[in-house]
């Protein structure tokens, strides 16, 4: 009778960490399925941070395995480990995007034209950085008071 | 003047001089336990019957304040996020802060108060009146006998008790948010898979509760092996276990979070 009350509390333990596991984490989706690495230098990558996830229209296709700083061009070096399944052309865009007003910034890429496709190590070339919102505002700035210096004269 | 100020310096002295003693004796106490665990594991009827005390019987409370504890975030949560309009994010905050903070944490409280209390008290009686004496005379070896299969039963089964109060919190959020209120049943459970993470929040939770297991079990056996062989001394030492154990799980929870969570 005891071996089977323990033998209860046992398999509902184990239980309640598979239901952590599947139902309240994000084992099912993206678990350890097979990912190839590509390469991605950005001038400014924001608030982006590893383990962000990599979207294309809007499905999750990878996350970001690391964020370096490449010294001799000064630029950030993202590793993005993208899912085996989906292939991208040469030509593709990666930028950084915000999910909503006040999400999390996550990395959006966009298919090109090119007919030869991406392969582990490779770079995408084409990138585009976070938006700074100071850098925003500044220009914002100059531009009125560049529209605004020759009325007064 | 100094013949008053004198004794309670003293005192201090002699109290500062009784922990340290204390404490290497509880080191002493922890190394003579994994010592002898090879002899209860050899024999796992001991632990299993230990189990039963100390996990199957803890299981109840440990359900039931989930679930409630589940039911209060998911109706504060909500008070709160809706005036950012992000009720969606309800199950996020039920699912992080369960399986981060609160499942851990409060299930290691409760088992504290009602399995480390229970352990101490058991063991105190067993020494003053003199089983564990009596052991020692038919060469029964008392740690290896007695407090190793509850060193065990109390460390495997605090990781499961902390799931279950987790889950059954996260159950009873669901009820809250989606079922009496009604926050979209979709995005409360997409937003919660997407924001949880396997190896960075559920596994550092099971973590944390595993070092609980190990400290209270290690305090309440510790206290009862040491209690003085009187009425007032066992139930002296039910209270400090109490007592040392809470302290101890929410001190090492700040350790452990400051450790694990430093860079999310």
């Amino acid at each position: 009778m005891l071996d089977l009350w323990v033998g209860l509390f046992v398999v509902a333990g184990v239980a309640a960490l598979v239901i952590l596991a599947f139902k309240v984490g994000n084992m099912s989706s993206l678990g350890g399925g097979e990912t190839y690495q590509i390469t991605a230098n950005f001038d400014n990558i924001g608030g982006l941070k590893p383990r962000a996830p990599i979207k294309s229209a809007g499905v999750v296709v990878g996350r970001v395995t690391a964020i370096t700083f490449n010294n001799e061009r000064f630029t950030a070096k993202v590793t993005l480990a993208v899912d085996q399944g989906y292939k991208f052309p040469k030509d593709t865009t990666a930028s950084i995007l915000t999910s909503g007003l006040l999400g999390e910034q996550y990395v959006g890429l966009e298919g090109g034209g090119d007919d030869q496709m991406l392969k582990a190590g490779d770079n995408i070339r084409l990138t585009q950085s976070a938006v700074v919102l100071e850098k925003l505002i500044s220009q914002f700035l100059f531009d009125k008071a560049a529209e605004g210096s020759p009325a007064k004269k | 003047m100094p013949h008053r100020t004198l004794p309670s310096l003293r005192s201090i002295g002699a109290n500062a001089i009784d922990n340290v003693l204390r404490l290497g004796y509880a080191a002493r106490f922890i190394g003579l336990t994994l010592a002898h665990s090879g002899t209860s594991f050899a024999r796992p009827r001991l632990i299993i019957r230990e189990l039963y005390y100390t996990g199957v019987l803890s299981m109840v409370i440990i359900l039931v304040s989930g679930l409630f504890v589940g039911m209060v975030l998911g109706l504060q949560g909500y008070q709160t996020l809706t005036t950012y309009g992000s009720e969606s994010a309800l199950g996020v905050l039920v699912a992080l802060s369960l399986v981060r903070e609160l499942g851990p944490v409060v299930s290691a409280l409760l088992f504290a108060s009602r399995a480390g209390s229970a352990m101490t008290a058991e063991i105190g009686l067993m020494k003053a009146t003199e089983q564990l004496s009596a052991m020692e005379m038919m060469a029964v070896d008392p740690i290896a006998r007695v407090v190793a299969p509850r060193f065990w039963a109390g460390v495997l089964s605090m990781p499961l008790l902390a799931a279950m109060f987790s889950a059954m919190g996260v159950f009873g959020g669901y009820v809250v948010g989606v079922v009496l209120i009604g926050v979209d049943e979709g995005s409360f459970w997409s937003q919660m898979q997407s924001a949880v993470d396997v190896r960075e929040d559920i596994v550092n939770g099971v973590i944390k509760s595993f070092v609980f297991g190990v400290a209270i079990t290690w305090i309440a056996l510790f206290e009862g092996y040491d209690a003085p062989p009187t009425a007032e001394g066992v139930s002296g030492a039910t209270t400090r276990t109490v007592v040392t154990s809470s302290l101890a799980v929410l001190a090492l929870d700040f350790i452990l979070t400051s450790f694990m969570f430093r860079g999310i």
